[in-house]
């Protein structure tokens, strides 16, 4: 029998390991899809608990959510395209004007 | 376990299905083309001298691409290399679960859908599938390692992407007109009369979302005028470019499949479907013992005549020497056995009372042979733009997505929310 | 039957991402994350969330991907430009101790909740009950989105082209 707890656990797995590859890795493109997956994991979660309370609001969030993850996507990418023409890195780490 | 059972025969049909109509648009492309530029097309390869037009060359094709080497470069990414053909072909061929080919079949407690999925979500669904198509070919592009790949697998991602939104606001409209998005749902919709004379097809109610939907589907199956991830006078082969043997056909495949399913969204969402037009499904149980009559004398005599045709072929008399000169008459002795056989069934048929699932099979049996023949004469269609229009140029084609297709597809919701609204004041 | 399931889903679903995460070559990673949102997609029609599980492999898996593909490939980065800065062995220690310490507290937080129960209407889930909630209770938030939208539009043009 799958239980909320089982849900609930692989949506904290997969939830913490995109915060694992948001601070661990210096690749935007990474960073990005990481970021995706966390959105994701959320989204997993919104839906367990709308499927246990028997209501639909958390599919309707899930929904906002992922509009928002593709309006995201769309700006992100583009911001990482002109960075990239810019200043020829896609490494995070290399991205400190503002700092020295 | 019968549910089972039944869900397998179902997916196996469909699926055996899907992949017979390769062959024959293989054969349409062939002839088809022979025909518009005025060749004379295939006619060589032959078993046991039957030729039929040149559809046998098939089986040549196909041995052929079998026993060629299966070249894989030394520059490649292997395991992307390998897998990326397969993808696209499996991919389309999961949307088919959801395409209906006739009416629920009923009889006795019996209640059958004529498609493997009932899911409610029905188009999108296909819609979701078929935008999964696109990453076989990003695959093959990239993992190629060479610039022309990477450019066609570029243009390929660019070109879906962009004729996706289109592609779905196209049929907003008619889920508006029909009430749902479930496939058998909308196909039931279209057996009304519309002002009493005209089936309420999608086409009449919807003809600039036909039109829209269908250049999106060109652009979704990357054919012509819009196959520029291939265009071979740019980018030589495109994403394919690398590919031998078997692989390489397996893209061709994908692309044939793509095309069926394409042309089965085509008659099932803007030319009713499976719906016999002015026959409804009731009225077909009804009058089953008619049409079956109708069906088996109609065989008879396109048996009889096809034939009388096939003795008098002899034109080339002696041309081969070999079993091949004797192609009309072996051939007429098939369609002589065919005739016969409808005779036969005529004659036995004759003033019986059918069991009751007899007359749902007969009416399924005609709503089936309505949905194919629409879907062949769409498949003609797609080979047909093919060999008449040119390619397009690349900016062209994001120009007509963007700023002629999409503005025109949101219009046409606009309205036809509009006239729907209106319809319902009026009547109430 | 139903946790076998779960489990192939979930354990897909784990692999994809922490190939993704740990992939040098972003392509890689990206064909990883479309692996593990799949399965997620899975998930939700187990979940009876078909109309998410429909809008997860049409939006994510056949839109997002593609764009993030679609740029990873057009970026087409060289071995070198790939190359990362080393993290540092104790920042690296402190950043996985600090995610895995977050997910046990995550786990002890729901720890014993109750099972789900085994029916559930018909229609949960449907596309029908779903609209009908976002254009009734939801509405304003639905038309933000929809606004928002518009300026990701309008502001990604701005960013992309040279000369306006």
């Amino acid at each position: 029998m799958v239980t909320i707890h089982h849900y609930m656990i692989l949506s904290a797995i997969l939830f913490f390991t995109g915060v694992f590859g948001v601070l661990y890795r210096r690749n935007i493109l990474v960073i990005f899809m990481s970021i995706e997956l966390m959105l994701n994991a959320v989204n997993l979660s919104f839906v367990t608990f709308a499927r246990y309370t028997q209501s639909m609001d958390g599919h309707v969030i899930a929904f906002f959510v992922m509009a928002l993850a593709a309006a995201e996507a769309a700006v992100g990418l583009a911001i990482l395209v002109m960075l990239f023409r810019n200043r020829s890195t896609v490494q995070a780490d290399d991205l400190r004007l503002m700092r020295d | 376990m019968e549910l089972h059972l039944i869900g397998l025969g179902k997916a196996v049909f469909i699926w055996g299905l899907s992949l017979t109509m390769i062959p024959v648009l293989i054969w349409f492309e062939r002839k088809g083309s022979a025909f518009i530029q005025d060749r004379v097309g295939p006619n060589r390869a032959a078993v046991l001298g039957v030729r039929l037009g040149g559809f046998i060359h098939n089986i040549a094709d196909v041995v052929k691409l079998v026993m060629k080497e299966m070249l894989v470069p030394s520059h490649v990414n292997r395991w992307y290399f390998v897998i990326a053909p397969f993808l696209g072909i499996t991919v389309v061929l999961f949307a088919f679960s959801v395409i209906p080919w006739a009416d629920n079949l009923r009889f006795s407690d019996w209640n059958i859908p004529m498609q493997v999925s009932t899911l409610n979500g029905g188009v999108l669904f296909i819609l979701a599938i078929t935008s999964l198509n696109v990453y076989g070919i990003v695959l093959a592009g990239w993992s190629s390692n060479n610039k022309y790949s990477l450019l066609g697998g570029l243009r390929s991602a660019a070109q879906m992407v962009s004729y996706e939104i289109p592609l779905g606001l196209s049929i907003v409209g008619i889920f508006m007109v029909y009430g749902s998005v479930q496939l058998n749902e909308i196909v039931r919709g279209q057996g009304e009369l519309l002002f009493g004379f005209l089936p309420r097809w999608g086409i009449f109610v919807q003809p600039l979302g036909l039109i829209l939907f269908m250049v999106a589907a060109f652009a979704e199956t990357n054919r012509n005028p819009f196959d520029v991830p291939e265009g071979e006078s740019e980018i030589v082969a495109g994403y394919h470019t690398e590919y031998s043997g078997v692989r390489f056909a397996l893209f061709y495949m994908g692309e044939y499949v793509a095309i069926v399913l394409a042309s089965a969204m085509i008659a099932t969402l803007f030319f009713g479907g499976w719906q016999v037009p002015y026959f409804p499904t009731e009225k077909l149980v009804a009058h089953a013992p008619v049409v079956l009559k109708i069906l088996l004398g109609a065989g008879t005599v396109v048996s009889l005549v096809a034939g009388l045709l096939c003795l008098g072929y002899d034109k080339r008399l002696g041309h081969w020497g070999d079993l091949r000169d004797q192609e009309g008459k072996i051939l007429a002795v098939v369609a002589f056995v065919a005739c016969a056989a409808h005779l036969a069934g005529l004659v036995f048929l004759w003033g019986k009372e059918l069991p009751a699932w007899g007359l749902a099979t007969v009416a399924t049996a005609a709503q089936f042979g309505a949905f194919i023949g629409k879907l062949l004469f769409f498949c003609w269609f797609f080979i047909w733009v093919r060999w008449s229009l040119p390619r397009f140029r690349y900016d062209q084609l994001m120009r007509l997505g963007w700023k002629s297709l999409i503005p025109l597809a949101f219009a046409n919701i606009f309205f036809t929310g509009v006239v729907l609204v209106l319809i319902d004041r009026f009547r109430s | 039957m139903e946790l076998i399931v779960f489990y192939i889903l979930a354990a897909l679903a784990v692999t994809g991402a922490v190939v993704m995460v740990t992939r040098r070559n972003p392509l890689n990673g990206a064909f990883a994350l479309i692996l593990s949102l799949v399965s997620v997609a899975g998930l939700f029609a187990m979940l009876h969330a078909e109309f998410l599980f429909i809008l997860q492999i049409l939006l994510y898996a056949g839109a997002i991907m593609v764009l993030i593909i679609f740029t990873i490939m057009l970026l087409n980065l060289s071995k070198e430009e790939l190359r990362e800065p080393p993290v540092g062995r104790i920042r690296g220690l402190i950043i996985l101790v600090a995610s895995l310490v977050g997910l046990l507290g995550f786990i002890r937080v729901f720890r014993g909740l109750p099972a789900l129960q085994a029916e559930v209407d018909p229609a949960f889930g449907n596309i029908e009950p779903v609209g009908e909630l976002m254009l009734g209770n939801y509405l304003y938030p639905f038309e933000i989105i929809s606004v928002l939208l518009l300026v990701a539009v309008v502001g990604v043009v701005l960013l992309a082209k040279k000369v306006i």
